[in-house]
């Protein structure tokens, strides 16, 4: 597994890992469980200075972006005007190109637009940007997406923060076969097990926030969810036996009494 | 000494002395211009163009930087029914 790297427009990332820097208690908080899940991707939101309180710390003085690759967000945008906006911001503020397009349809659900969502990535891609693309489990907005040219497509497992895992593993399978570019499982993932689920099913890599920081214990949950990603992707390339109805002894009944 | 003006800082309202740049608005503030993003009347600044474009009454300034975030809401949401005991789906 030493040379399974993922490698998306270029880019090669040792983990496939990826996590969210939202809703940990403080920033030693997220940097610890960052650094034991082993993500070496790391997604970021662009909002508003605090001008008014400037004591206030800067998450990047803990989450180095030598160390990492910063993956700048979009969330919170519900228009492609906005979405658009905020990619921008991003890449004005100096980290990469690279922007995790998310544009929602909805604030009950944060399900993506995926109309907004295309023609969001049309004209950011238009200007150069590596667009991630944080959508559906749809098939054929996927291939819509790598046909405008994303290099990879996130699609999610469930809602932001819902923790109820794959809702759709058949939808997935279907996304993995009708794309030839890297799958992001991106948000939905509860527990380890979901994690490894996905990467069983044979997803390239999974992203995730809630599931880490919404844990009792953030810090040992990242750690689960290092070895749970590390083992679906090693059981995925071992290749699992096939499902059957009915038993088939391992001991051999030569030799018995 | 000319008049102090007023332009809008993050949405705030806030006097700039004449003259200003936006450079000097980011010093007065203690904002280092490292990994800031800076939008003058909507239009996204080049960080070499900071000390050169001055500020002029209602201006609108927006300075953003990046914060903890992976998904669209910095809660935890709003809490539903648990989704384990619904049964009417």
């Amino acid at each position: 597994m030493h040379n399974d790297r993922l490698v998306i427009a270029g880019r090669e990332f040792k983990s496939r890992l990826w996590v969210g820097t939202g809703k940990y208690k403080d920033f030693a908080e997220t940097k610890k469980a960052i650094e034991v899940s082993g993500a070496d991707v790391v997604t970021v939101a662009v909002r508003r200075i605090n001008i008014t309180d400037r004591s206030k710390e800067n998450l990047l003085d803990f989450i180095d972006p030598k160390k990492y690759t910063i993956l700048p967000n979009t969330a919170g945008c519900y228009t492609v005007e906005d979405a658009v906006r905020y990619a921008r911001l991003a890449r004005a503020a100096g980290v990469s190109d690279l922007v995790k397009l998310e544009v929602l349809g909805d604030e009950k659900t944060l399900f993506p637009d995926t109309g907004g969502l295309i023609e969001a990535a049309k004209i950011l891609i238009k200007e150069g940007f590596i667009v991630l693309p944080y959508t559906n489990d749809d098939p054929i907005v996927a291939k819509k997406l790598v046909d405008i040219g994303c290099p990879a497509v996130m699609p999610l497992a469930a809602p932001i923060g819902s923790g109820l895992g794959i809702r759709n593993p058949y939808n997935l399978k279907i996304i993995m076969e009708t794309v030839k570019v890297p799958i992001v499982v991106d948000a939905g993932v509860g527990t380890a097990s979901d994690a490894a689920l996905a990467m069983e099913y044979g997803a390239d890599a999974v992203l995730m926030n809630t599931a880490i920081a919404g844990a009792q214990d953030p810090i040992a949950m990242a750690e689960a969810m290092k070895y749970a990603v590390y083992a679906g992707r090693l059981a995925y390339k071992a290749g699992r036996i096939p499902r059957k109805l009915y038993a088939t002894a391992s001991s051999p009944i030569e030799g018995m009494l | 000494m000319a008049e102090p003006l007023q332009i809008q800082v993050n949405g705030e309202c806030r006097d700039c002395r004449s003259g200003a740049t936006v450079g000097d608005l980011l010093r007065e503030l203690d904002i280092k211009t490292e990994r800031v993003a800076v939008e003058l009347n909507l239009e996204i600044l080049d960080r070499q163009e900071f000390d050169r474009r001055g500020l002029k009454a209602g201006d609108r300034v927006e300075i953003l930087s990046f914060i903890g975030g992976g998904g669209p809401d910095d809660g935890l949401g709003e809490e539903g029914p648990d989704p384990c005991t619904m049964t009417d789906w």
